[in-house]
Protein backbone atom coordinates (compact mmCIF):
# COMPACT_ATOMS: atom_id res chain seq x y z
CA UNK A 1 0.00 0.00 0.00
CA UNK A 2 2.54 2.48 1.13
CA UNK A 3 5.27 1.32 -1.17
CA UNK A 4 5.82 4.74 -3.29
CA UNK A 5 7.95 7.23 -1.37
CA UNK A 6 6.11 10.00 -0.23
CA UNK A 7 6.98 13.04 -2.44
CA UNK A 8 9.66 15.68 -2.05
CA UNK A 9 7.97 18.46 -2.63
CA UNK A 10 4.86 17.98 -0.59
CA UNK A 11 6.66 18.22 3.09
CA UNK A 12 10.51 18.28 3.98
CA UNK A 13 11.50 18.35 7.28
CA UNK A 14 15.52 18.44 7.40
CA UNK A 15 15.13 21.74 4.48
CA UNK A 16 18.94 21.62 2.89
CA UNK A 17 20.93 24.57 4.41
CA UNK A 18 23.13 25.47 1.66
CA UNK A 19 25.04 27.99 3.48
CA UNK A 20 25.97 25.72 6.17
CA UNK A 21 26.83 23.26 3.44
CA UNK A 22 29.35 26.13 1.80
CA UNK A 23 31.10 27.22 4.99
CA UNK A 24 32.21 23.36 5.76
CA UNK A 25 33.49 22.94 2.35
CA UNK A 26 35.35 26.30 2.41
CA UNK A 27 37.00 24.82 5.98
CA UNK A 28 37.71 21.69 4.59
CA UNK A 29 39.80 23.22 1.65
CA UNK A 30 41.31 25.64 3.46
CA UNK A 31 42.93 22.57 5.84
CA UNK A 32 44.06 20.94 2.51
CA UNK A 33 45.48 24.04 1.35
CA UNK A 34 47.32 25.03 3.87
CA UNK A 35 49.06 21.54 4.51
CA UNK A 36 50.12 22.06 1.32
CA UNK A 37 51.81 25.61 1.85
CA UNK A 38 53.50 24.43 5.15
CA UNK A 39 54.99 20.92 3.40
CA UNK A 40 53.00 18.79 6.37
CA UNK A 41 53.15 15.39 4.63
CA UNK A 42 52.86 11.61 5.58
CA UNK A 43 56.47 11.25 4.81
CA UNK A 44 57.27 14.30 6.68
CA UNK A 45 55.51 13.29 9.84
CA UNK A 46 57.18 9.37 9.66
CA UNK A 47 60.82 11.12 9.76
CA UNK A 48 59.80 13.03 12.85
CA UNK A 49 58.63 10.28 15.00
CA UNK A 50 61.53 8.64 14.33
CA UNK A 51 63.13 11.36 15.83
CA UNK A 52 60.73 11.55 18.67
CA UNK A 53 61.39 7.41 19.79
CA UNK A 54 65.22 8.54 20.12
CA UNK A 55 64.84 11.48 22.51
CA UNK A 56 62.11 9.47 24.32
CA UNK A 57 64.71 6.51 24.32
CA UNK A 58 67.62 9.25 25.99
CA UNK A 59 65.27 10.55 28.60
CA UNK A 60 64.87 7.84 30.54
CA UNK A 61 65.71 6.84 33.46
CA UNK A 62 64.53 9.90 35.22
CA UNK A 63 67.84 11.46 37.05
CA UNK A 64 67.45 11.44 40.65
CA UNK A 65 70.73 12.96 42.14
CA UNK A 66 70.44 14.68 45.04
CA UNK A 67 71.99 17.84 43.39
CA UNK A 68 69.39 18.09 40.44
CA UNK A 69 66.81 16.76 43.26
CA UNK A 70 67.36 19.73 45.68
CA UNK A 71 67.50 22.51 42.29
CA UNK A 72 64.12 20.82 41.52
CA UNK A 73 62.55 21.35 44.59
CA UNK A 74 63.63 24.76 44.86
CA UNK A 75 62.06 25.38 41.57
CA UNK A 76 58.92 24.08 42.03
CA UNK A 77 58.60 25.65 45.21
CA UNK A 78 59.14 28.74 43.65
CA UNK A 79 56.09 28.04 40.64
CA UNK A 80 53.86 27.00 43.58
CA UNK A 81 54.76 30.39 45.42
CA UNK A 82 54.16 32.30 41.83
CA UNK A 83 50.80 30.18 41.48
CA UNK A 84 49.68 30.95 44.31
CA UNK A 85 50.67 34.75 44.85
CA UNK A 86 49.31 35.51 41.14
CA UNK A 87 45.71 33.58 41.75
CA UNK A 88 45.59 35.45 45.39
CA UNK A 89 45.74 39.15 43.70
CA UNK A 90 44.08 38.23 40.49
CA UNK A 91 40.98 37.14 42.00
CA UNK A 92 41.19 40.14 44.65
CA UNK A 93 41.41 42.48 41.75
CA UNK A 94 39.02 40.21 39.28
CA UNK A 95 36.02 40.38 41.94
CA UNK A 96 35.44 44.18 41.49
CA UNK A 97 36.35 43.84 38.31
CA UNK A 98 33.86 41.18 37.32
CA UNK A 99 31.18 42.57 39.47
CA UNK A 100 31.21 45.39 37.39
CA UNK A 101 31.23 43.90 34.22
CA UNK A 102 27.82 42.39 35.04
CA UNK A 103 25.19 43.84 33.09
CA UNK A 104 22.48 43.30 35.06
CA UNK A 105 24.02 45.23 38.12
CA UNK A 106 25.48 48.28 36.55
CA UNK A 107 24.90 50.70 34.41
CA UNK A 108 25.72 50.31 30.66
CA UNK A 109 29.09 52.85 30.69
CA UNK A 110 30.52 51.41 33.56
CA UNK A 111 29.67 47.58 31.92
CA UNK A 112 30.82 47.88 28.63
CA UNK A 113 34.30 49.80 30.35
CA UNK A 114 35.02 46.49 32.34
CA UNK A 115 34.39 44.36 29.70
CA UNK A 116 37.07 46.82 27.42
CA UNK A 117 39.37 46.04 29.68
CA UNK A 118 38.71 42.45 30.41
CA UNK A 119 39.28 41.60 26.77
CA UNK A 120 42.71 44.19 26.82
CA UNK A 121 43.92 41.70 29.56
CA UNK A 122 43.10 38.31 27.95
CA UNK A 123 44.25 39.67 24.85
CA UNK A 124 48.01 38.16 25.23
CA UNK A 125 48.63 35.06 25.50
CA UNK A 126 50.78 34.52 29.40
CA UNK A 127 54.10 34.02 28.04
CA UNK A 128 54.11 37.45 25.86
CA UNK A 129 52.81 39.14 28.53
CA UNK A 130 55.37 37.81 31.01
CA UNK A 131 58.11 38.78 28.67
CA UNK A 132 56.77 41.97 28.47
CA UNK A 133 57.31 42.28 32.75
CA UNK A 134 60.28 40.51 32.37
CA UNK A 135 62.05 43.52 30.20
CA UNK A 136 59.23 46.02 32.91
CA UNK A 137 60.40 45.04 35.85
CA UNK A 138 63.62 42.72 35.49
CA UNK A 139 63.97 38.31 35.73
CA UNK A 140 63.08 36.85 38.46
CA UNK A 141 59.46 35.68 40.19
CA UNK A 142 57.82 38.83 40.18
CA UNK A 143 57.68 39.45 36.96
CA UNK A 144 56.11 35.42 36.49
CA UNK A 145 53.55 36.77 39.46
CA UNK A 146 52.37 40.10 37.38
CA UNK A 147 52.03 38.49 34.14
CA UNK A 148 49.82 35.73 35.98
CA UNK A 149 48.28 38.23 37.67
CA UNK A 150 46.82 39.44 34.69
CA UNK A 151 46.13 36.62 32.99
CA UNK A 152 43.68 35.71 35.71
CA UNK A 153 42.44 39.10 36.60
CA UNK A 154 41.12 38.67 32.24
CA UNK A 155 40.00 35.43 32.95
CA UNK A 156 38.45 35.39 36.37
CA UNK A 157 36.83 38.65 35.90
CA UNK A 158 34.90 37.52 32.54
CA UNK A 159 33.93 34.14 34.08
CA UNK A 160 32.65 36.80 37.54
CA UNK A 161 30.80 38.27 35.00
CA UNK A 162 28.99 35.82 33.25
CA UNK A 163 28.29 34.20 36.33
CA UNK A 164 26.86 37.01 38.21
CA UNK A 165 24.88 38.00 34.82
CA UNK A 166 23.28 34.60 34.98
CA UNK A 167 21.94 34.90 38.98
CA UNK A 168 17.43 35.68 39.85
CA UNK A 169 16.85 38.68 39.71
CA UNK A 170 13.82 38.19 41.50
CA UNK A 171 16.37 36.95 44.74
CA UNK A 172 17.87 40.13 43.81
CA UNK A 173 14.98 42.31 43.64
CA UNK A 174 13.11 41.34 47.13
CA UNK A 175 16.43 42.02 48.81
CA UNK A 176 16.56 45.71 47.15
CA UNK A 177 12.72 46.05 47.60
CA UNK A 178 13.81 46.10 51.86
CA UNK A 179 15.43 49.26 51.36
CA UNK A 180 19.13 47.46 51.41
CA UNK A 181 22.14 49.63 50.05
CA UNK A 182 23.94 48.39 46.95
CA UNK A 183 26.48 46.88 48.92
CA UNK A 184 24.32 45.06 51.63
CA UNK A 185 22.41 44.10 47.97
CA UNK A 186 25.42 42.31 46.52
CA UNK A 187 26.33 40.35 49.82
CA UNK A 188 23.20 39.33 50.74
CA UNK A 189 21.56 38.78 47.52
CA UNK A 190 23.87 38.36 44.64
CA UNK A 191 27.24 36.64 46.87
CA UNK A 192 24.94 33.70 47.86
CA UNK A 193 24.16 32.55 44.54
CA UNK A 194 27.27 33.15 42.76
CA UNK A 195 29.72 31.60 45.59
CA UNK A 196 29.82 28.06 45.15
CA UNK A 197 30.75 28.95 41.34
CA UNK A 198 33.37 31.88 42.74
CA UNK A 199 35.02 29.04 44.52
CA UNK A 200 35.04 26.84 41.39
CA UNK A 201 36.19 29.63 39.35
CA UNK A 202 39.27 30.09 42.16
CA UNK A 203 39.91 26.48 42.00
CA UNK A 204 40.50 26.49 38.44
CA UNK A 205 42.49 29.24 38.19
CA UNK A 206 44.92 27.97 40.59
CA UNK A 207 45.16 25.15 38.73
CA UNK A 208 45.48 27.32 35.50
CA UNK A 209 48.17 29.36 37.34
CA UNK A 210 49.70 26.07 38.86
CA UNK A 211 50.50 24.84 35.09
CA UNK A 212 51.43 28.65 33.33
CA UNK A 213 53.87 28.92 36.58
CA UNK A 214 56.15 26.13 35.42
CA UNK A 215 56.18 28.31 32.13
CA UNK A 216 56.79 31.57 33.14
CA UNK A 217 60.54 30.80 33.64
CA UNK A 218 61.34 30.01 30.10
CA UNK A 219 61.51 33.88 29.15
CA UNK A 220 62.69 34.72 32.56
CA UNK A 221 59.74 35.24 35.03
CA UNK A 222 61.12 32.54 37.54
CA UNK A 223 60.27 29.46 39.10
CA UNK A 224 60.75 25.37 37.36
CA UNK A 225 60.51 26.81 34.31
CA UNK A 226 63.86 28.25 34.27
CA UNK A 227 65.10 24.88 35.16
CA UNK A 228 63.58 22.70 32.71
CA UNK A 229 64.70 25.28 29.70
CA UNK A 230 67.98 25.02 31.37
CA UNK A 231 67.87 21.48 31.08
CA UNK A 232 66.53 21.35 27.49
CA UNK A 233 69.57 23.50 26.29
CA UNK A 234 72.14 21.48 27.62
CA UNK A 235 70.25 18.54 26.55
CA UNK A 236 70.09 16.78 29.95
CA UNK A 237 66.69 15.25 28.71
CA UNK A 238 67.03 12.91 31.80
CA UNK A 239 66.59 15.85 34.01
CA UNK A 240 63.78 16.87 31.79
CA UNK A 241 61.96 13.68 32.60
CA UNK A 242 62.15 14.34 36.41
CA UNK A 243 60.91 17.43 36.06
CA UNK A 244 57.70 17.00 33.65
CA UNK A 245 56.83 13.80 35.82
CA UNK A 246 57.18 15.81 39.61
CA UNK A 247 54.70 18.79 37.77
CA UNK A 248 52.58 15.76 36.79
CA UNK A 249 52.34 14.73 40.26
CA UNK A 250 51.61 18.48 41.46
CA UNK A 251 49.13 18.68 38.82
CA UNK A 252 47.41 15.50 39.66
CA UNK A 253 47.63 15.70 43.49
CA UNK A 254 45.89 19.38 43.50
CA UNK A 255 43.37 17.98 41.23
CA UNK A 256 42.04 15.52 44.41
CA UNK A 257 42.72 18.31 46.73
CA UNK A 258 40.33 20.73 44.71
CA UNK A 259 37.41 17.93 43.99
CA UNK A 260 37.34 17.63 47.87
CA UNK A 261 37.22 22.05 48.66
CA UNK A 262 34.35 21.91 46.03
CA UNK A 263 32.51 19.69 47.66
CA UNK A 264 32.67 21.73 50.96
CA UNK A 265 31.14 24.98 49.16
CA UNK A 266 28.41 23.57 46.91
CA UNK B 1 -2.27 47.24 70.39
CA UNK B 2 -1.96 48.86 67.50
CA UNK B 3 -1.41 52.40 68.49
CA UNK B 4 1.65 51.22 70.69
CA UNK B 5 3.04 49.03 68.17
CA UNK B 6 3.05 51.68 65.66
CA UNK B 7 4.76 54.43 67.97
CA UNK B 8 7.11 51.68 69.43
CA UNK B 9 8.68 51.45 65.80
CA UNK B 10 7.83 54.76 64.43
CA UNK B 11 9.76 56.62 66.33
CA UNK B 12 13.23 55.52 66.17
CA UNK B 13 12.87 55.59 61.88
CA UNK B 14 12.08 59.48 61.75
CA UNK B 15 8.78 60.13 60.72
CA UNK B 16 7.55 59.89 63.94
CA UNK B 17 6.15 63.43 62.93
CA UNK B 18 3.82 61.38 60.39
CA UNK B 19 0.41 60.56 62.05
CA UNK B 20 0.70 57.31 62.66
CA UNK B 21 -2.73 56.89 62.34
CA UNK B 22 -2.96 57.98 59.11
CA UNK B 23 -0.73 55.55 56.64
CA UNK B 24 -3.16 55.80 53.48
CA UNK B 25 -1.62 55.27 50.01
CA UNK B 26 -2.76 58.24 48.40
CA UNK B 27 -1.88 57.93 44.58
CA UNK B 28 -2.93 60.42 41.70
CA UNK B 29 -2.95 60.17 38.79
CA UNK B 30 -0.69 57.36 38.24
CA UNK B 31 0.45 56.41 34.63
CA UNK B 32 2.89 53.44 34.06
CA UNK B 33 4.22 53.03 30.13
CA UNK B 34 7.13 50.20 29.69
CA UNK B 35 6.99 51.40 25.74
CA UNK B 36 5.99 54.85 25.23
CA UNK B 37 2.34 55.24 23.85
CA UNK B 38 1.14 51.86 25.84
CA UNK B 39 -0.06 52.71 29.18
CA UNK B 40 -0.32 49.70 31.55
CA UNK B 41 -1.51 52.12 33.66
CA UNK B 42 -3.63 54.90 33.01
CA UNK B 43 -3.84 57.97 35.25
CA UNK B 44 -5.06 55.88 38.07
CA UNK B 45 -6.12 57.24 41.03
CA UNK B 46 -6.77 55.73 44.13
CA UNK B 47 -6.79 56.22 48.55
CA UNK B 48 -5.91 52.67 49.81
CA UNK B 49 -6.39 53.01 53.55
CA UNK B 50 -3.79 52.78 56.08
CA UNK B 51 -5.31 49.96 57.88
CA UNK B 52 -6.80 46.49 57.18
CA UNK B 53 -6.08 44.65 54.00
CA UNK B 54 -6.74 45.86 50.39
CA UNK B 55 -7.31 43.47 47.53
CA UNK B 56 -6.80 44.18 44.23
CA UNK B 57 -8.03 42.18 41.92
CA UNK B 58 -8.21 41.66 37.87
CA UNK B 59 -6.80 39.69 34.87
CA UNK B 60 -3.68 38.73 34.14
CA UNK B 61 -1.17 42.12 32.48
CA UNK B 62 -3.71 44.64 33.29
CA UNK B 63 -1.22 46.69 36.06
CA UNK B 64 -2.11 44.94 39.47
CA UNK B 65 1.93 44.34 39.69
CA UNK B 66 3.00 47.59 38.11
CA UNK B 67 0.53 49.30 40.39
CA UNK B 68 1.62 48.24 43.58
CA UNK B 69 5.60 47.61 42.70
CA UNK B 70 5.28 51.20 41.62
CA UNK B 71 4.44 51.57 45.49
CA UNK B 72 7.55 50.38 46.18
CA UNK B 73 9.47 51.70 43.11
CA UNK B 74 10.70 48.12 42.10
CA UNK B 75 9.14 50.12 38.90
CA UNK B 76 9.47 53.68 37.98
CA UNK B 77 6.28 55.49 37.43
CA UNK B 78 5.90 57.39 33.96
CA UNK B 79 3.98 59.88 35.79
CA UNK B 80 1.79 60.74 38.66
CA UNK B 81 2.15 61.15 42.51
CA UNK B 82 1.93 58.41 45.16
CA UNK B 83 1.78 60.45 48.51
CA UNK B 84 2.42 57.66 51.70
CA UNK B 85 4.02 58.99 55.29
CA UNK B 86 4.31 62.89 54.08
CA UNK B 87 6.24 61.73 50.78
CA UNK B 88 5.73 61.66 47.38
CA UNK B 89 7.17 58.37 46.88
CA UNK B 90 7.28 58.85 42.74
CA UNK B 91 10.24 61.11 43.03
CA UNK B 92 12.42 59.67 45.49
CA UNK B 93 16.05 58.93 44.88
CA UNK B 94 18.68 56.76 46.69
CA UNK B 95 19.47 57.13 50.03
CA UNK B 96 15.15 58.60 50.69
CA UNK B 97 14.39 55.48 48.64
CA UNK B 98 15.98 53.20 50.59
CA UNK B 99 14.48 54.64 53.42
CA UNK B 100 11.27 54.67 52.27
CA UNK B 101 11.45 50.91 51.13
CA UNK B 102 12.49 49.76 54.26
CA UNK B 103 8.91 50.49 55.76
CA UNK B 104 7.55 48.72 53.03
CA UNK B 105 7.53 45.56 53.58
CA UNK B 106 6.96 43.07 49.90
CA UNK B 107 6.09 39.46 49.59
CA UNK B 108 6.23 38.23 46.02
CA UNK B 109 3.93 35.47 43.70
CA UNK B 110 7.47 33.32 43.60
CA UNK B 111 8.60 33.98 47.49
CA UNK B 112 11.62 35.15 45.73
CA UNK B 113 13.79 34.17 49.13
CA UNK B 114 17.91 34.24 48.61
CA UNK B 115 17.74 30.43 47.90
CA UNK B 116 21.37 29.58 49.18
CA UNK B 117 21.00 31.87 52.41
CA UNK B 118 19.76 30.15 55.46
CA UNK B 119 15.78 30.65 56.35
CA UNK B 120 16.63 32.97 59.42
CA UNK B 121 19.08 34.88 57.02
CA UNK B 122 16.31 35.45 54.92
CA UNK B 123 14.47 36.88 57.52
CA UNK B 124 16.90 39.16 58.47
CA UNK B 125 17.51 40.38 55.38
CA UNK B 126 14.06 42.68 56.25
CA UNK B 127 17.13 44.32 58.58
CA UNK B 128 19.38 45.70 55.72
CA UNK B 129 17.83 48.90 55.51
CA UNK B 130 18.59 49.85 59.07
CA UNK B 131 22.14 48.76 58.69
CA UNK B 132 25.79 49.22 57.53
CA UNK B 133 27.15 46.48 54.63
CA UNK B 134 29.54 45.48 56.80
CA UNK B 135 27.91 43.73 59.93
CA UNK B 136 25.60 42.22 56.80
CA UNK B 137 29.13 40.57 55.59
CA UNK B 138 29.91 39.88 59.46
CA UNK B 139 26.70 38.70 60.10
CA UNK B 140 26.52 41.01 62.71
CA UNK B 141 22.72 41.61 62.97
CA UNK B 142 21.38 42.88 66.51
CA UNK B 143 20.63 40.67 68.92
CA UNK B 144 17.16 42.43 69.35
CA UNK B 145 16.10 41.50 65.31
CA UNK B 146 17.86 37.59 65.51
CA UNK B 147 15.88 37.04 68.66
CA UNK B 148 12.33 38.52 67.00
CA UNK B 149 13.66 36.32 63.90
CA UNK B 150 13.66 33.51 66.22
CA UNK B 151 9.96 34.40 67.63
CA UNK B 152 8.67 34.83 63.96
CA UNK B 153 9.78 31.64 63.02
CA UNK B 154 8.13 29.95 65.49
CA UNK B 155 4.87 31.42 65.28
CA UNK B 156 4.81 30.62 62.06
CA UNK B 157 5.30 26.91 62.68
CA UNK B 158 8.94 27.00 61.10
CA UNK B 159 10.79 27.19 64.40
CA UNK B 160 12.71 24.15 63.33
CA UNK B 161 13.80 25.51 60.02
CA UNK B 162 15.93 28.43 61.19
CA UNK B 163 18.97 27.32 60.24
CA UNK B 164 18.15 25.19 57.39
CA UNK B 165 18.74 26.76 53.60
CA UNK B 166 15.53 28.57 52.14
CA UNK B 167 15.72 26.00 48.63
CA UNK B 168 15.32 23.02 51.11
CA UNK B 169 12.02 24.36 51.88
CA UNK B 170 8.66 23.63 50.47
CA UNK B 171 6.37 26.53 48.65
CA UNK B 172 3.84 27.09 51.46
CA UNK B 173 7.03 27.30 54.19
CA UNK B 174 9.12 29.60 51.56
CA UNK B 175 5.95 31.87 51.64
CA UNK B 176 5.58 32.12 55.39
CA UNK B 177 9.21 32.95 55.35
CA UNK B 178 8.95 35.69 52.59
CA UNK B 179 5.74 36.99 55.00
CA UNK B 180 8.17 36.91 58.06
CA UNK B 181 10.79 38.83 55.99
CA UNK B 182 8.33 41.56 55.27
CA UNK B 183 7.25 41.84 58.91
CA UNK B 184 10.70 41.70 60.15
CA UNK B 185 11.10 45.36 58.39
CA UNK B 186 8.62 46.74 60.98
CA UNK B 187 7.02 48.51 57.68
CA UNK B 188 4.29 51.23 57.71
CA UNK B 189 2.88 48.73 54.91
CA UNK B 190 3.09 45.30 53.14
CA UNK B 191 2.88 44.93 49.92
CA UNK B 192 1.68 41.14 48.71
CA UNK B 193 2.20 40.95 44.38
CA UNK B 194 -0.46 37.72 44.10
CA UNK B 195 1.16 35.75 47.06
CA UNK B 196 -0.48 32.20 46.73
CA UNK B 197 -0.47 31.98 42.94
CA UNK B 198 2.36 29.17 43.14
CA UNK B 199 0.18 27.54 45.70
CA UNK B 200 -2.69 24.51 46.00
CA UNK B 201 -5.87 26.15 47.64
CA UNK B 202 -5.08 24.41 50.89
CA UNK B 203 -1.92 26.36 51.20
CA UNK B 204 -3.27 29.73 49.73
CA UNK B 205 -5.85 30.15 52.40
CA UNK B 206 -3.62 29.16 54.95
CA UNK B 207 -0.67 31.75 53.64
CA UNK B 208 -3.56 34.73 53.73
CA UNK B 209 -4.40 33.56 57.54
CA UNK B 210 -0.75 34.04 58.30
CA UNK B 211 -0.37 37.58 55.99
CA UNK B 212 -3.81 38.30 57.92
CA UNK B 213 -2.69 37.73 60.98
CA UNK B 214 0.76 38.51 61.45
CA UNK B 215 -0.19 42.10 59.88
CA UNK B 216 -3.30 43.01 61.96
CA UNK B 217 -1.85 42.00 64.75
CA UNK B 218 0.67 44.80 63.96
CA UNK B 219 -1.58 46.96 63.00
CA UNK B 220 0.23 46.64 59.38
CA UNK B 221 -2.28 47.58 56.31
CA UNK B 222 -1.94 45.08 53.09
CA UNK B 223 -2.27 46.18 49.96
CA UNK B 224 -2.37 42.54 48.14
CA UNK B 225 -2.66 41.68 44.31
CA UNK B 226 -4.76 38.72 43.84
CA UNK B 227 -6.71 37.32 41.08
CA UNK B 228 -8.38 34.05 43.06
CA UNK B 229 -11.19 36.30 44.04
CA UNK B 230 -12.93 33.69 46.41
CA UNK B 231 -10.00 34.76 48.73
CA UNK B 232 -10.19 38.25 47.85
CA UNK B 233 -13.84 38.26 49.26
CA UNK B 234 -12.82 36.10 52.46
CA UNK B 235 -9.70 38.43 53.45
CA UNK B 236 -9.94 41.84 52.19
CA UNK B 237 -11.98 44.80 53.85
CA UNK B 238 -11.87 46.50 50.56
CA UNK B 239 -11.57 44.97 47.01
CA UNK B 240 -10.53 47.47 43.97
CA UNK B 241 -10.94 45.67 40.45
CA UNK B 242 -8.61 46.56 37.82
CA UNK B 243 -8.97 45.85 33.90
CA UNK B 244 -7.29 47.58 31.18
CA UNK B 245 -4.79 49.55 33.80
CA UNK B 246 -8.16 50.97 34.95
CA UNK B 247 -10.34 51.11 38.15
CA UNK B 248 -13.33 49.85 37.63
CA UNK B 249 -14.46 48.86 41.00
CA UNK B 250 -14.33 49.96 44.20
CA UNK B 251 -15.92 49.06 47.03
CA UNK B 252 -16.55 46.26 50.11
CA UNK B 253 -16.40 42.59 49.27
CA UNK B 254 -19.97 42.55 49.61
CA UNK B 255 -20.64 44.97 47.06
CA UNK B 256 -19.11 42.74 44.50
CA UNK B 257 -21.05 41.44 42.50
CA UNK B 258 -21.40 38.97 39.03
CA UNK B 259 -21.69 42.11 36.88
CA UNK B 260 -18.51 43.77 38.40
CA UNK B 261 -16.46 40.46 37.43
CA UNK B 262 -17.68 40.08 34.19
CA UNK B 263 -16.42 43.96 33.86
CA UNK B 264 -13.52 43.05 35.63
CA UNK B 265 -12.51 39.78 33.90
CA UNK B 266 -14.56 40.03 30.08
CA UNK B 267 -17.03 36.86 29.18
CA UNK B 268 -19.33 35.08 31.89
CA UNK B 269 -18.74 31.49 30.67
CA UNK B 270 -16.64 31.44 33.71
CA UNK B 271 -18.78 31.94 36.28
CA UNK B 272 -20.56 29.85 37.45
CA UNK B 273 -24.93 29.92 37.91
Amino acid sequence: MSTTLPSRTLRDAFPANWTVRALWLGLVLYVIYAASILQITWARFVIGLDQGGKFLGRMWPPNVQAQKVQLITEGMLESLQIAVLATAFGVLLALPLGLIAARNLTPPWASWTARALIALLRTFHPVIVAILFVKAVGFGALAGVLALVVASMGFVGKLFAEAIEEISMKQVEAVRATGAGFLSVLIMGVLPQVMARFVGFIIYQLDSNLRNSTMVGIVGGGGIGATLFTAYQRFDYDVVLTILLVIIAIIMLFEVVSTRIRKVFQ
Amino acid sequence: MITAEVLAHSAPDGHAGASASNRDVEIRNLRKEYRAGQPVLRDVSVTIAGKGMTAIIGPSGTGKSTLIRCINRLVDPTSGQILFMGRDLATLKGADLRAARRTIGMVFQEYNLVERLSVIENLLCGRLGYMSWWRALLRRFDAADVARAFDLLEAVGLGEMATRRADALSGGQRQRVGICRAIMQNPDLILADEPTSSLDPKTSVEIMEVLEKLAAERGIPVVVNIHNVELARRFADRVIGMSKGMIVFDGPPSALEDHHLIEIYGGKGWLEG
